[in-house]
């Protein structure tokens, strides 16, 4: 980072070429998805800190041992489309792109089912339990954080949608790598988030 | 090897119609172009915001008066803040951070042009939706007009209880849209300072603006996050029944001034340090010298980034938090005055044995040090608790916090206007407008702001449309107010001087100031490209060794 | 390269100079107490009369002291800088080019951090002291609720209830009677803050806050709401009245009293109790119990009418119950539309109430 090196007058051409060929600076495109990530970390880092604060606090209503189940097989599947993204990739470097689609498609395929499961878990949450966003203090910090996650679940499968529709229409080769590179770290971004979610919600809230 | 021959001289393109112009304009991603955008979408909310603070200021010149409603009064308040804060200090700041620099760093544009373009205009219209809420209609307690619940929105006065109809919801909105903006310009930033430097800029080579601006981008992503989620949180209570900040359902009103504050605390500090960005290149270029302690100002900045974090709750400290936390939070407040005061003192050091040249951007720099310096000294105070206790929701935090905006981020803004304009518009100011503007801008100033200081040390709270005499205020709330009409005067000679100069002024040349960064060897204004060859850069001050071969400037 | 130069005159560093210097001598000015009254209208921070007032007093001279002498030094620097450095004309060479002093930073970080040192210390004493006050025996014990835009107080250990202007004994040397008040409120947030007697504390909903007053000088002390909490904000006025011993006795036995029962202003009374005002007021002693509005069964005694926007007489009670707006526009109050003959009887009845 602080260099040693002391040119002194004008950069002689010699001196000049030799910075330019060892100038390397990081993609922007991996800064940017950093950037981003490290954004949205601070936004659920919030929500998380809502939701503890208020563990126990809630007036009346259901409380999250006498509803919540852990959603053991969502979060394998969501969990596993880390791996599944990650083979798509590793597939594409080498070229491999009938590797790649099925990998991509595979884990498109997960994310979905997390979401359904999700889904499902609301449905019963709502119409059998009776606990909604308005109910107690357990429901609004519940669904706001479950929910923001699922959000951000739903925007990333659309992404990934998109892929594989390029995909499936021929436009897809590694001279893309950088670009899946950077939407693959958003998707591992929010499968780690996940783990968080269910830690605090399912593990240490109950 | 002479500075001209880098760039070519700007082409003046004529006999284009309107139409084509403004096309270019709004479908522009030239960072230069996004740099003059949000400059002037900031100039214009300026003078709303000042405008609304004049309404305010003529309520209070006396006791008892009645120029406006209370409910009008409130609403100017909350406006003015809001307004001030994220329509006119946020893109002013974002605007020259957007078009320096890629020009300090030898790029020919920002890291993602097109995410620069959508965050203006998501900023833009964050601001026309705030203020879409004045044409509501009047209902009971003023529901769907402008937002009246101050500008820290603290609940549960912004429950659908208290606050009826829309005005919390347009206050909502239009800073989540425009907070979606910056998290945009700050990625740019980040992404454009670590991608693009050009060959030889090293971090420890490239300009302080450009670091501190660096400091400033990746802190606006941990802050302004807080603040959308708590937004998120508020509107699902108030459009959903959420019970986040609802105190009947076992909400707590606290957990909203925690999290604002984790926004509003390091807030104050992304929009000081581009203000630090400025004077820290300007006093250097007026005082001949270079800028003392370079690795001291950038490890500094560096730790009020971070200390910054942790100091948030002495905004709350009259809320009965326990001693331990009201005792942890007045230390972690003192000690990020430490890092503060250096840069200070460096900034005097550059100037000690040089030679001083005060023209209008270095008297504006050095307006900046003497008020910085009395804000900080403030802010000393209010960081001892008990003594915050008495001061906290006072006229004295209003004096304080204003000395901090107006005094030193303002006041830098000025320098850099005076300083730049010529590089972007290719035509020098009007240097004795420019003397008058200061001298009108600092009379107002300190007789505003000085005596503001007074009425809060003798009980005065913040926020209140009117006061009852005889508790020894009438006189400081006249003087403070008549301060208005001279600030008023001097941004009106101030902006008359940057559109007269426009077509009038002298041109200035490449480099008007015998600078020594890489934006003063291209033209003025610089190219759409910025440079004709990416240049390579061996030093911190590459004009000046390009200057001075036989005194090249030392790491 | 030349360049033109401003010179800036003399008699503008002068000006400078006595500019700032003027701003500290004014902060400092007011730790002295020049500007004195006796009475306590100006409710002045460095004119304390009550124990925590005066803690807070000790150590903001101590903190002004020396912000005041860092601003003497750092400033002086500055205007030696600006006069000995300034080169109005253009200069043939450039000066000699320093860069930094690894010393010389030192310095200016180690100094400033046995500042911070001394003052957090300094500080976080005076912050247990009053936080963690000790509650003797003989203190009296207050309940204060904010309302949108009224005080409630109740004393409970006394069976009292009053509202806006807060009657406390003084405390005396031998046998202290401080006073301390629980901070709740009803509704939004609100801070109750008399400078003269202690910092503020806020009252936040569903949260207990507590301050305490431990005056020394009998007196009324003026003070107000001072965080936002709606339209009437401005007019949530606040009077502490810090009465001898015995005063403070006769005023308790006096709000104990239910209210008597006056014929001449049965008719007023009918009125009150038949509209809607018991909806929200309460007046001991009748079927009036509400609590959304102040107590009034002593409204008499108070000095002044909501919550200190308007004195107590005759005349500002009737345009008060004719229209609050007049006086409060924004408050909770609502018109009654009251015909003239029933407002002079419901006036005429809250005057029997003492």
């Amino acid at each position: 980072m602080w260099t040693e090196t002391r040119e002194k007058g004008v950069n002689s051409a010699s001196t000049a070429a030799t910075i330019e060929s060892q100038w390397n600076l990081p993609y922007r495109g991996h800064v940017g998805i950093f950037c981003l990530i490290a954004a949205e970390s601070a936004i659920f880092i919030i929500f998380v800190v809502a939701y503890l604060f208020y563990v126990g606090k809630s007036v009346t209503g259901p409380t999250p041992a006498e509803v919540l189940e852990l959603p053991i097989f969502a979060s394998i599947c969501l969990l596993s489309s880390s791996v599944t993204i990650h083979l798509a990739l590793s597939a594409l470097r080498r070229e491999k792109l009938g590797s790649f689609g099925l990998w991509w498609a595979l884990t498109f395929l997960l994310g979905a089912i997390f979401l359904f499961e999700t889904g499902i878990e609301w449905h019963r949450l709502i119409y059998h339990q009776g606990l909604t966003i308005s109910t107690n203090l357990f429901g609004t910090t519940y669904y706001s954080l479950v929910g923001l996650h699922a959000s951000h679940v739903t925007v990333g499968l659309v992404l990934l949608l998109t892929v594989l529709i390029f995909f499936l229409l021929g436009k897809v080769s590694s001279a893309q790598k950088e670009r899946l590179d950077v939407l693959s770290y958003y998707w591992h971004f929010v499968d780690a988030v996940w783990v968080v979610v269910f830690l605090v919600v399912y593990i240490l809230g109950r | 090897m002479s500075t001209e021959s880098i760039a070519l001289t700007g082409v003046q393109e004529t006999g284009r119609p309107l139409s084509s112009v403004l096309q270019s304009w709004i479908t522009t991603v030239d960072h230069k172009r996004l740099g003059i955008l949000y400059i002037v979408l900031a100039l214009v909310f300026l003078v709303i915001g000042g405008l609304e603070a004049t309404i305010m200021r003529i309520q209070l010149i006396v006791p008892h008066n009645h120029f406006v409603s209370p409910q009008f009064f409130n609403q100017m308040f909350t406006m003015h803040g809001t307004t001030m804060i994220f329509f006119v200090a946020m893109p002013i700041l974002f605007g020259f951070g957007n078009y320096l620099i890629p020009l300090m760093i030898g790029a020919r544009d920002m890291a993602f042009p097109r995410v620069n373009a959508w965050s203006f205009w998501l900023t833009a219209f964050g601001g026309m939706l705030l203020y879409l809420s004045f044409v509501g209609g009047y209902g009971l307690y003023g529901a769907g007009a402008a937002p009246d619940v101050g500008w820290f929105a603290y609940a549960p006065l912004t429950a659908r209880t208290f606050s009826v109809g829309h005005s919390t919801d347009f206050w909502i909105l239009g800073l989540l849209v425009s907070g979606i903006g910056s998290i945009g310009a700050a990625v740019n930033f980040v992404a454009t300072i670590l991608c693009m430097r050009c060959p030889g800029m090293t971090f420890g080579k490239m300009p302080l603006l450009v670091w501190l601006n660096l400091v400033m981008g990746a802190m606006v992503l941990f802050v302004i996050s807080p603040l959308t989620a708590a937004q998120i949180m508020l509107s699902i209570d108030r459009f959903l029944g959420g019970h986040f900040f609802d105190t009947q359902a076992g909400g707590s009103a606290v957990l909203w001034m925690h999290f604002f504050w984790i926004f509003g605390h390091p807030e104050v500090y992304v929009l000081v340090i581009p203000a630090f960005a400025f004077v820290s290149e300007i006093i250097p270029v007026f005082s001949r010298k270079p800028i003392f302690g370079y690795p001291v100002m950038v490890a500094a900045t560096v730790g009020i980034g971070f200390v910054s974090f942790s100091v948030w709750a002495h905004h709350m400290f009259t809320v009965g938090m326990n001693s331990y936390a009201n005792s942890f939070f007045a230390l972690t407040t003192m000690v990020v005055g430490v890092p503060t005061g250096i840069k200070i003192f460096n900034w005097i050091g550059t100037m000690w044995g040089g030679h001083l040249q005060f023209k209008a951007p270095m008297l504006f720099c050095i307006a900046f040090l003497f008020q910085f310096l009395i804000a900080g000294l403030t802010g000393i105070m209010l960081a001892c608790t008990p003594f915050n206790w008495q001061l906290s929701g006072s006229y004295f935090v209003v004096a304080h916090f204003h000395y901090v905006i107006v005094g030193a981020i303002l006041f830098a803004l000025f320098g850099a206007f005076y300083y730049w304009y010529p590089k972007m518009s290719g035509r020098m100011y009007n240097p004795t407008l420019g003397k008058l503007h200061f001298w009108l801008f600092v009379i107002g100033f300190h007789l505003t702001f000085d005596f503001m200081h007074i009425p809060g040390l003798l009980g005065m709270p913040r926020r209140i449309y009117t006061y009852e005499p005889g508790r020894g205020w009438e006189v400081w709330n006249l003087i403070v107010t008549i301060g208005v009409f001279f600030q008023a005067c001097g941004v009106l000679i101030f902006v008359g001087n940057l559109l007269w100069s426009l077509f009038a002024g002298k041109l200035a040349g490449n480099d008007p100031w015998d600078a020594w960064t890489l934006e003063w060897s291209t033209s003025s204004p610089p190219p759409e490209y910025n440079f004709a060859q990416i240049p390579t850069v061996s030093s911190r001050r590459p004009l000046w060794d390009l200057k001075h071969p036989e005194d090249p400037d030392v790491d | 390269m030349r360049l033109a130069t401003i010179a800036v005159p003399h008699v503008a560093l002068g000006k400078l100079f006595a500019r700032g210097c003027s701003i500290f001598v004014l902060a400092l000015c007011f730790t002295r107490t020049s500007l004195a009254s006796a009475n306590n209208s100006i409710p002045n921070i460095f004119k304390p009369e009550s124990t925590p007032a005066e803690e807070i007093h000790t150590i903001s001279r101590f903190t002004l002291t020396i912000t005041g002498l860092i601003f003497a030094v750092v400033f002086s620097l500055l205007v030696y800088a600006i006069a000995r450095f300034r080169r109005p004309g253009a200069e043939e060479f450039e000066p000699p080019q320093v860069y930094g002093s690894n010393q010389i930073e030192l310095a200016w970080t180690v100094i400033p951090v046995l500042i911070v040192l001394v003052l957090f210390l300094a500080t976080a004493r005076v912050i247990h002291s009053i936080q963690e006050a000790p509650q003797p025996a003989a203190a009296v014990e207050v309940i204060a609720v904010g309302h949108q835009f009224w005080w409630e107080f109740r004393y409970p250990g006394l069976g009292v209830v009053a509202a806006n202007e807060l009657h406390i004994p003084v405390s005396e040397a031998g046998k202290p009677t401080p006073t301390f008040v629980t901070l709740l409120s009803a509704d939004t947030d609100h801070s109750f803050w008399v400078p003269q007697l202690a910092g503020k504390t806020d009252l936040i909903p569903n949260r207990r806050n507590a301050l305490w007053m431990e005056p020394h000088q009998t007196g009324m002390y003026l003070g107000q709401c001072a965080q936002y909490c709606g339209t009437q904000h401005a007019k949530m006025l606040l009077r502490v009245y810090v009465d001898a011993r015995e005063d403070f006795a006769k005023w308790v036995e006096g709000q104990k009293q239910p209210a008597v029962a006056k014929a001449e202003v049965a008719a007023g009374r009918r009125i009150f109790e038949q509209t809607a005002c018991i909806n929200c007021h309460a007046v001991a002693g009748t079927v009036a119990d509400g609590r959304f509005g102040p107590d009034l069964t002593h409204l008499m005694s108070r000095e002044t009418l909501a919550s200190g926007a308007a004195d107590n007489t005759r005349e500002n009670l009737k345009r008060w119950i004719r229209n609050p707006e007049e006086f409060k526009p924004g408050c909770l109050m609502p018109a009654m539309n009251l015909s003239e003959p029933e407002l002079e009887a419901v006036t005429s009845y809250l005057e029997t109430l003492r």
